[in-house]
């Protein structure tokens, strides 16, 4: 049952979990994963046939409200934590060609 | 008087009774953390001047009566993943290494409603993720214990700062253990509570459906009278629940609570401090006490059970089942979760940018690979992968069908039992830098705890002796969803048998330890 992955999946997970991982790091989080997912596949021992995914303990209904604003315009705190920003905005680099 | 001594509650009182001030009460702890804080390493920020004007505020309203909270004046640690409007909020994490919040957490707001004073922001494994809070940023936290063995984690600082008295009481959070295991590796009480109970507004997320605010403590009366004042319906928080409606609702009998049962269900959690435990039915999951498990911390534990049967309790052994699911399940879920949660660390609204880049991607890219540490990387890789497409429904799913039969199996057990009671942790305190080497070997070391997250339940961790090589020795307690009073009447009850252990950093001034 030993996972193995491949070089393609974990350029691929890099790129879904948004991490630049060097040639080493690579290496090691290959086997790191092979190790877990070797791990977890002992859950494959348990019979879950018609169990239904349970995402939460207790069964949660939506909350709504008035949509009715209870804030006021924090831009100016929200904004000083950014590293970079310009004209009330955040600033980022340019995006569209 | 040797005031670090003294619990959250004795100083409340004699803060009330004019016996103490504020300003001394706050200057007490600053004084202990200058003596033990280059030893034990348990925060991360210290905010002495915005203490001692809180201190000043908090005393003029306590003397004029506006203010009569048992917590009123008496100061407290945060554990550095609840938001303090401000304050540093840096979860361990050198990508939060800057970030001041706009605004506060729930929990800590309502503490601050109650008069508490913030003397700081404790240390934890990054992002929450680790159990020794050795994958800090910012360094480890020492065992006041003994400073070559781990204070255990992720809330290890608000562990370590009560039991080394920098800090009457703290606030820490639990995703798989992480209030439970530090509170057993230091000696003293941390709650866990019933999932929904406690906002997470403001609580910066690992795995949302996991994750609880629960306080740390010298003793249980501490703790109840803690969580009375933090927990509370939030509308912020989705997942908050109205325990005082819940409880009277139809879904509270599908999870096994009858409607209408007393108002200890809801937030009453000192009503419940009685020595008293005749009759209740104690569960002793055999499974949590097998293979490796430490033979000392068996013996205390056992002992502990023995105590409480002499006081009525009935204590029985039963098989829990998929005990050995519970870990691969909640990697999974918590990964999952967390890759998530932590999608938003991307150097563009808070928090540290890379220096050099090449595009918007490449910015993200390098940012987060800077800024994350080797833990918080490997959980966002296996949390991407266990969620993306063609590993979904193998993983994802089937770790989510395996809480449902977890919970299952507690719904079974607490039809039969009032309490089931466990080890917090298979060891006492591990050494310091013997645990990130084999992530594997750390992460089962919470075989004990995570079943309770995945379950929603609340769990008490609660000091029973040391072992022989002097390092305190954690019981958990573990209660129906809802069901807090019957844990903490438990722990009071056995807490009355014994005196509270102090380790020789809190009083290494040479003044006696008698409390």
């Amino acid at each position: 049952m030993a996972n193995k992955i491949s070089d393609e999946t974990i350029e691929y997970v890099g790129i879904l979990a948004k991490l630049e991982l060097s040639g080493e790091e690579k290496e090691k989080a290959k086997a790191d994963m092979e190790r877990m997912l070797d791990y977890i596949d002992t859950l494959n021992e348990l019979d879950t046939e018609g169990v239904e995914p349970m995402s939460h303990v207790f069964p949660v209904h939506n909350v709504f409200r008035e949509d009715v604003a209870s804030y006021k315009d924090g831009s100016t705190d929200t904004l000083a934590n950014a590293p970079l920003k310009k004209d009330n905005s955040f600033k980022v680099p340019k995006t569209i060609g | 008087m040797d005031i670090t001594s003294l619990t959250a509650v004795e100083l409340g009182k004699k803060i009330r009774a004019k016996e103490i001030s504020v300003a001394e009460a706050v200057k007490a702890s600053f004084d202990q953390i200058e003596r033990v804080e280059r030893d034990v390493h348990s925060f991360v920020t210290i905010d002495k001047e915005g203490a001692f004007k809180r201190a000043g505020e908090i005393q003029k309203q306590i003397d004029d009566g506006s203010l009569q909270s048992p917590l009123a004046g008496v100061p407290v640690a945060v554990k550095d993943n609840m938001c303090t409007k401000d304050m540093l909020t840096t979860c361990s994490s050198k990508i939060l290494q800057n970030f001041k919040p706009a605004y506060t957490a729930e929990a800590v707001r309502n503490l601050e409603k109650a008069g508490a004073v913030i003397i700081g922001k404790t240390n934890m494994d990054e992002f929450a993720m680790g159990s020794t809070t050795e994958t800090s940023y910012f360094g480890a936290t020492r065992n006041p214990w003994n400073l070559g063995h781990v204070p255990g984690g992720s809330s290890g600082g608000s562990c370590a700062a009560v039991a080394a008295e920098e800090s009457p009481y703290a606030l820490g959070s639990d995703t798989g253990g992480s209030i439970r295991q530090p509170s057993a590796f230091c000696g003293v009480v941390g709650i866990k509570p019933t999932y929904g109970t406690v906002s997470r507004y403001g609580l910066i997320a690992y795995g949302s459906s996991l994750d609880q605010i629960g306080p740390v403590a010298k003793d249980v009366t501490d703790c109840a009278v803690i969580l009375e004042v933090i927990a509370g319906h939030d509308p912020k928080d989705s997942t908050s629940i109205d325990r005082n409606i819940y409880i009277h609702s139809a879904s509270a009998e599908t999870n096994g609570l009858k409607a209408g049962s007393p108002n200890l269900a809801g937030y009453d959690f000192t009503g419940a401090l009685k020595e008293d435990v005749a009759g209740m039915r104690i569960g002793i999951p055999r499974d949590y006490f097998g293979e490796g498990l430490d033979a000392e911390v068996k013996e205390k534990i056992l002992a502990a059970v023995r105590e409480l049967e002499v006081r009525g309790a009935v204590a029985e052994e039963f098989d829990l089942s998929l005990v050995q699911y519970a870990i691969p399940a909640y990697y999974v879920i918590a990964s999952a979760e967390a890759s998530s949660n932590l999608a938003r660390f991307d150097g563009v609204k808070y928090g540290c940018r890379t220096e050099e880049y090449e595009g918007l991607h490449n910015m993200y890219k390098k940012t987060r690979s800077e800024g994350f540490g080797e833990e918080v990387k490997r959980r966002i890789m296996l949390g991407s992968f266990v969620l993306s497409s063609g590993y979904y429904d193998a993983y994802y799913l089937k770790a989510l069908r395996t809480k449902a039969l977890i919970k299952q199996a507690f719904d079974q057990a607490f039809a039969k039992y009032d309490v089931i009671i466990a080890p917090a942790a298979p060891t006492t305190a591990p050494e310091l830098g013997k645990s990130l080497s084999d992530p594997m070997k750390m992460y089962l070391s919470d075989i004990y705890t995570i079943s309770v997250n995945l379950a929603g339940l609340p769990g008490i961790s609660i000091p029973v002796g040391r072992d022989s090589k002097g390092l305190p020795v954690g019981m958990q307690i573990i209660g129906n969803c809802f069901e807090e009073h019957k844990i903490i009447r438990a722990a009071y009850t056995l807490e009355q048998t014994r005196s509270y252990e102090r380790p020789e950093s809190a009083g290494m001034r040479g003044e006696g330890g008698d409390r």
